[in-house]
């Protein structure tokens, strides 16, 4: 039986892990690599590692940390941080990652999403959206740069584009979501699935394995993605890298 | 020494998680283009991700067709194929309308996809296996708790013989395949922590 996939996602700050609340306040977590080697003893389905800073300084991810994680994990896992071009991508996907992550680029260069998937093909190419309001405004939109940035895009637009681009993926991120714990926004969720016929991955609040469930059976997420929930425990948010069971897993969805 | 299994490199996805996988289980392999490296293993693995007229156009640009199709047909040389290097393995492919080896009486179709809300496509993520005819590569596997799948295409067999194992996505559809030395998974062993990790330790051992 097909199950959707559960996919921690750990964010990079000065090649340390970090945690954000609305994308603010990053918390220093750990060190990436060992968080690895626990997720492997988990059998985490996927993880995602993203560099938030990357694109703001103009650079790309460290290609030194993804050949260590390649090195290290179980699993598949994709990258993103800084791809600006098919070059990056060779490069991230030569050091061992099995996907890249898009999101600055896809907003400002959208037809890069059709290169990249016409050269390496979809599946390997995923599109990341943070959306957010605009400041005293009802709109969602979809921003950059650490949600600083907006678009001219709504959620909804910009996924139909990046399907039709060839986009293998969209993560479909809430930036106000992001960090609380307090469930995903499943109404953005179910409005983006609702839209396409590529796997949608639910990223941004996620607390409980309730909210997981949710995200799947209300709004039609293919898959569901979580910071803190993964790297925190507790009221107080101990550090402590976790992951749910096969077991739970498996019964999880049904 | 000469490596035991040759990985095929045809410039189609990433080689380095299968060699990470045998180094791992204690295998020696080598990713190689190269005729003798090849002829020198006792197995070979075609690994792959991407399009299938692009994987066959690579194949042939770096001279590796013809090679591998008598390695395989007239040498018997045990040969897994692994997601777009098991499609290859089929007669033929609508992505991109391109003939495959044809070791398989199969065509390799998109997913027609009813329900599009709870169906994506493409499928990726963990799906289990049912065992449609026992198979070495498959011994002492908790089939239940699945493979790790990524494609948006899957292959077709004429003959229900070759298939022998089936995984579900909205309907059936064969995810491994075999026919004497020549055995193929849609799925990725090397991704599949520890089952994938027997399933490659089974082939590798057959």
């Amino acid at each position: 039986m097909f199950r959707p996939r559960v996919i921690p996602v750990l964010l990079l700050k000065n090649n340390g892990l970090a945690k954000s609340v609305n994308f603010k306040d990053h918390r220093y977590i750990g060190d990436p690599i060992n968080a690895v080697k626990l997720f492997n003893n988990f059998k985490a389905d996927e993880l995602v590692f993203l560099d938030i800073y990357a694109s703001k300084e103009k650079r790309l991810v460290s290609l030194d940390f993804v050949k260590k994680v390649g090195e290290e994990a179980n699993m598949p896992f994709a990258v993103g941080g800084g791809i600006t071009s098919l070059n990056d991508i060779k490069a991230v996907l030569n050091a061992g990652a099995e996907k890249v992550v898009i999101n600055a680029s896809a907003v400002q260069n959208p037809s890069f999403i059709k290169e990249a998937a016409n050269t390496f093909g979809s599946s390997t190419i995923a599109v990341c959206m943070d959306v957010k309001k605009k400041f005293l405004s009802k709109e969602k939109k979809v921003f950059t740069i650490n949600g600083s940035k907006a678009s001219v895009f709504s959620p909804v637009d910009f996924a139909k584009k990046m399907e039709e681009l060839g986009a293998g993926e969209i993560i479909v991120q809430s930036v106000e979501k992001d960090g609380t714990m307090s469930g995903y926004d499943l109404e953005l969720i179910k409005q983006v699935s609702g839209a396409v016929t590529i796997p949608v991955v639910a990223l941004g609040g996620a607390g409980t394995l309730a909210h997981l469930k949710q995200a799947v059976i209300e709004s039609n997420a293919s898959a569901v993605a979580a910071g803190s929930m993964f790297v925190y425990h507790g009221p107080r948010r101990a550090v402590l890298v976790n992951y749910p069971s096969r077991q739970e897993l498996n019964t999880l969805f049904s | 020494m000469h490596a035991e299994v040759a990985i095929i490199d045809y410039s189609m996805g990433n080689l380095g998680s299968v060699k990470k996988k045998l180094d791992h289980i204690g295998v020696s392999s080598v990713i190689t283009s190269n005729h003798e490296q090849i002829k020198n293993s006792k197995k070979i693995i075609l690994p792959g991700v991407g399009h299938f007229a692009n994987g066959v156009k690579m194949l042939k640009e770096k001279n590796l067709w013809d090679f591998i199709k008598q390695e395989v047909e007239q040498n018997n040389k045990p040969i897994l194929g692994i997601c777009l290097g098991m499609q290859l393995m089929a007669k033929h492919s609508e992505e991109g309308n391109e003939h495959g080896f044809g070791w398989f009486d199969a065509e390799v179709i998109k997913f027609n996809i009813k329900d599009k809300l709870k169906y994506k496509v493409p499928h990726i993520g963990w799906n289990s296996v049912e065992i449609k005819k026992q198979d070495k590569i498959f011994e002492n596997i908790a089939m239940e708790s699945g493979f790790y799948f990524v494609h948006a295409y899957h292959i077709v067999c004429n003959n229900k013989n070759d298939v022998i194992g089936e995984s579900n996505y909205e309907y059936d559809f064969a995810c491994a395949v075999r026919k004497n030395n020549i055995v193929g998974v849609q799925f990725h062993p090397e991704k599949s922590h520890e089952e994938g990790e027997k399933l490659l330790i089974n082939f590798c051992n057959s």
